[in-house]
């Protein structure tokens, strides 16, 4: 499983899948991220971000869901039917919404465990743990207390630096910023683009901040109602009135635009 | 030291001693549900299950040790078996479903046992001679000493092994949080063979010192209904919870049978602990020790 920069990594091909038996949360999405990008996913509530995000890790037969339609590539190779545990130690790690920390263990207890699943040596664990506190000093400071008694902010940090453990070649984030205050959310954002730009990590990144999300991605790609609607760079979307009024709340760019409005419900 | 009072302390130690064995089986019951959230109702068929095959190749000659290490290896397979037959092709059902299962699977599990080894009540001698010691004039059963410390003994092991080893750390993280283990690569399926195979150990353990105690008959497997209770009191998903209320249990049965017994009219201890379980589900449903999330305020 090799691709070289700019290449596709991870490619969805018009997914659908569907909840509980018959409840359809994706009908029809279609995504690309190259090698080294940062792509955000960016949708309002229920529009089928975490859906999509955990079909890609196959996270969804855990939740009750299943991919009913589609394809889903990674690194050249059709993924859908690959256990969780085999794309993580290919690379794919997801870091899932809400945090999800072992609240009961440690921070550092949260961090080995993200490597154990890459059967990490000893040796290795330790360089890695210590990679990890670098990034994120204040993790260091509370290594020792139960991951349920950190601030949200931290168990972010420890959510993804749980992630980091496992070597990830492109790491899955759901809504980062949840429930953060934005100075965190830039912190955390700030240290992810470093690891994009300093080690190469390919990013897909769920956001329902979307002026968030197109400061900090180099594509986005917009989910309205279990379809992807919208692919564009991120830079090019930030001046695009539609994408100004409906989901940055901005009057419209100097310019005037001849788009008509996108079709969806606010 | 007054005799009432030497024979009340008596009494309590020999209540918490016999406690430490209910732990014991309710350990087998916690090591699963924490891990799958399932009640394994088979616990005690497995506990039979052990005793069963030790004492039946006892009884064909093999030594002690050969006998006990054959045992082992016959309750991993019984373990992995119910795990990988049964449990996993329902993995993602309803709790409800999965106890359906196992209460099947313990019925099978005595059938099977009464096929391969027949009806008849053994005799098990761990070779522990019973005679009572005296500790400044309270008398204390040898071989209920001798239960309670192979019992602690194995929740240290357990202990030790959950804390200090990386299966150990894996098994935490998935009782914490089973989508995220399994988000950052845990091997799920892996993991409950692991307790499966424990619990399979800890069942035979249990059996062998109750089978000692009560003799090896289909009835051993009824001593899921002694930790039921104690389940109820420490929680479901404590193993420390499930050794404080096997004590509370233990000690509480005695003393009631002593000296509530014979207002009542005796036969106190066999439905007592379901009464302090009722009265402790009203004020605490999650148990003693029972999971109360790691939040804060």
């Amino acid at each position: 499983m090799t691709t070289a920069p700019g290449e596709d990594l991870l490619r969805v091909e018009a997914l659908e899948a569907i909840y509980g038996g018959g409840i359809r949360a994706l009908s029809g999405v279609d995504l690309t991220v190259r090698e080294g990008e940062i792509v955000a996913l960016a949708g309002s509530n229920g529009a089928g971000k975490t859906t999509l995000l955990r079909a890609i890790a196959n996270l969804l037969t855990a939740t009750g869901g299943r991919i009913t339609a589609g394809r889903v590539a990674y690194a050249g190779r059709d993924v859908a039917r690959t256990r969780t545990d085999v794309l993580v130690r290919n690379g794919l790690v997801s870091v899932l919404e809400g945090r999800h920390c072992f609240r009961s263990l440690t921070v550092e207890e949260n961090l080995i465990a993200g490597g154990l699943g890459r059967g990490s040596g000893r040796a290795e664990l330790q360089a890695d743990l210590q990679r990890v506190y670098a990034l994120f000093p204040r993790l260091a400071q509370k290594r020792s207390l139960p991951a349920g008694l950190v601030s949200g902010g931290e168990q972010q940090m420890t959510a993804i630096g749980r992630a980091l453990m496992g070597h990830p070649r492109l790491l899955v984030l759901d809504e980062p910023s949840m429930g953060l205050a934005p100075l965190v959310t830039d912190e955390i954002y700030r240290i992810l683009g470093a690891l994009n730009r300093s080690d190469g990590l390919t990013l897909l990144v769920a956001e329902q901040n979307v002026a968030l999300a197109l400061r900090h991605a180099h594509r986005c790609v917009v989910l309205e109602t279990g379809r992807s609607i919208l692919e564009g760079l991120a830079a090019d979307l930030r001046t695009r009135d539609d994408i100004r009024q409906v989901y940055l709340g901005l009057g419209p760019a100097q310019r005037v635009s001849k788009r008509p409005p996108l079709p969806m419900e606010v | 030291m007054n005799p009432e009072l030497s024979f009340f302390v008596e009494v309590v130690v020999g209540g918490l001693l016999s406690g430490v064995m209910y732990a014991l089986v309710a350990i087998g019951f916690v090591l699963i549900y924490k891990t799958s959230g399932v009640l394994n109702f088979a616990q005690g068929a497995m506990v039979l299950f052990a005793a069963l095959t030790f004492v039946s190749l006892v009884e064909w000659g093999l030594p002690f040790p050969a006998a006990l290490i054959a045992t082992l290896a016959v309750m991993v397979v019984v373990g992995l078996a119910v795990e990988r037959a049964v449990l996993r092709p329902l993995v993602n059902q309803p709790p409800i479903t999965l106890f359906m299962a196992t209460l099947g699977v313990a019925y099978v599990i005595e059938g099977a046992a009464q096929l391969v080894w027949g009806t008849q009540v053994h005799g098990l001698d761990l070779g522990i001679d019973d005679t009572p010691l005296e500790f400044g004039g309270v008398l204390v059963s040898r071989f209920d000493l001798f239960a309670a410390a192979v019992a602690g003994l194995m929740v240290a092991l357990l202990t030790l092994f959950f804390r200090y080893t990386r299966t150990g750390l894996a098994f935490r993280a998935v009782a914490d949080d089973p989508l995220a283990a399994l988000s950052i690569g845990l091997r799920l399926p892996r993991i409950w063979s692991a307790v499966w195979i424990a619990s399979g150990i800890v069942a035979l353990v249990a059996g062998l010192l109750w089978g000692a105690r009560l003799g090896v008959q289909f009835s051993l497997s009824l001593v899921v209904l002694k930790a039921l209770p104690v389940l109820v009191l420490g929680g479901f998903d404590s193993i420390a919870g499930a050794i404080v209320a096997g004590l509370i249990v233990g000690a509480a049965e005695k003393l009631a049978e002593v000296y509530l017994g014979p207002f009542i009219g005796g036969g106190i201890e066999g439905w007592i602990a379901y009464v302090a379980a009722l009265a402790l589900l009203l004020i605490r449903p999650s148990g003693l020790l029972g999971q109360r999330s790691v939040e804060r305020a």
